[in-house]
């Protein structure tokens, strides 16, 4: 049972820390409840279909398309926190004026928010159908079937328990502090996030496999409970590649290149407006 | 930073494909058979895992970086390397307590 909880716990706690993370980046904005939550409702529902079909998926592409479709769901998830984070340096502003006193009008408030529903969806449907297709061959398996169900809810909880936490931790931020250190986190996230996809493209043979740069297993594993923290969080690797530094490097400077750019021409018309 | 470019470029010139060794890996009762293979050092292969059991497992990498599932009674091929010499363990991560194996890179 216990050793069910551990694998389900690994694989829930990706998803619980980017989707209490984008919670903490939009506290305030009218509306965001609904899509995130209407975004993980979609990715849990896509996790069970993906889960139904792994073995079409794996097969396509001749063989590769589970790589193929980890890559897209990574890259596509990595496009949207770029959204939400070049969104944000126009309009943090506004939210912390709306935090501080509820009459301050935030524009585009009313504004479809789709990055924020695809971005919570990404991040449910891959490790989401992970753990769906884990406990199918527990279940499959027959064996203690109860003990292991019972390990499975266990690591779910646990898993939105730490992601619970880390929510209240960053709530505790200066209001005027909190977006500014939430598009921090969520742009160390995308980086990483990037470099995980360079990694499954390598392993698709669309990109060249390399030997690791450098190993650092034996100073800090992935697989323990920090090594894999710090891996969600800032992206780090034990073992990366030159591709997958390349990937971490160029997404972190397009997107602080597009919050820069978004941020100065707001603040440059609303100098002119005001 | 140069570094790092001059190792794309070299690495991205290499053909992906270009005769790769296979080697036949079984999963049977969630148990790696060969539970040692070995494989030549410095160069890509290709790893053909059969999974024969009915239900899905997850390879993983112990000391390289390696994930795919692989559904009940199917194949999957995976590519690894270009591995120094040395050994390089692999689990089955949904059955880690049997399902245990390494490759041998020479």
């Amino acid at each position: 049972m216990l050793s069910t909880a551990v694998i389900v716990f690994r694989e829930v706690l990706e998803a619980a820390l980017i989707v209490t993370i984008l919670l903490a980046a939009t506290k305030g904005l009218p509306g965001r409840g609904k899509w995130i939550s209407g975004g993980l409702a979609a990715g849990l529902t896509g996790a069970v279909l993906v889960a139904v079909f792994a073995g079409a998926i794996a097969g396509a592409f001749s063989g590769t398309g589970q790589e193929l479709f980890n890559a897209g769901v990574l890259l596509t998830a990595v496009v949207m926190l770029a959204w939400h984070n070049i969104w944000m340096s126009s309009h943090a502003k506004e939210l912390v004026a709306h935090l501080k006193n509820v009459s301050a009008k935030i524009t585009d408030g009313t504004l479809p928010l789709y990055f924020l529903a695809v971005a919570s969806g990404m991040a449910v449907l891959r490790e989401g159908s992970e753990v769906v297709l884990f406990m199918y061959g527990v279940a499959a398996g027959g064996s203690s079937a109860m003990g292991m169900l019972a390990g499975g809810i266990l690591g779910v909880v646990s898993g939105i328990l730490i992601g619970g936490l880390l929510y209240l931790g960053l709530l505790r931020i200066p209001t005027q502090w909190l977006f500014r250190v939430t598009g921090w986190l969520i742009l160390l996230l995308a980086a990483g996030l990037a470099a995980s996809a360079a990694g499954y493209l390598s392993q698709a043979g669309v990109l060249p496999s390399q030997a690791p740069l450098w190993d650092t297993s034996s100073l800090l594993s992935e697989r323990s409970v920090f090594g894999q923290l710090l891996h969600i969080l800032v992206g780090y690797q034990a073992r990366p590649t030159a591709m997958q530094l390349a990937f971490y490097l160029i997404t972190l400077v397009l997107i602080s290149i597009g919050m820069s750019k978004v941020g100065r021409s707001h603040r440059l018309s609303q100098a002119a407006t005001s | 930073m140069k570094k790092l470019l001059l190792a794309l470029v070299v690495t991205a010139s290499a053909p992906a494909f270009a005769d790769v060794p296979v080697f036949n890996i079984t999963i049977k009762d969630h148990v790696f058979s060969p539970a040692q293979t070995e494989i030549p050092a410095n160069q890509q292969v290709k790893l053909v895992i059969d999974n024969q059991d009915a239900t899905p497992e997850e390879f993983e990498g112990e000391n390289f970086d390696i994930e795919k599932i692989i559904p009940g009674n199917t194949q999957a091929s995976i590519l690894v390397g270009p591995f120094a010499p040395g050994e390089y363990e692999f689990v089955g991560e949904f059955h880690e307590d049997t399902a245990k194996g390494e490759l041998i890179a020479k």
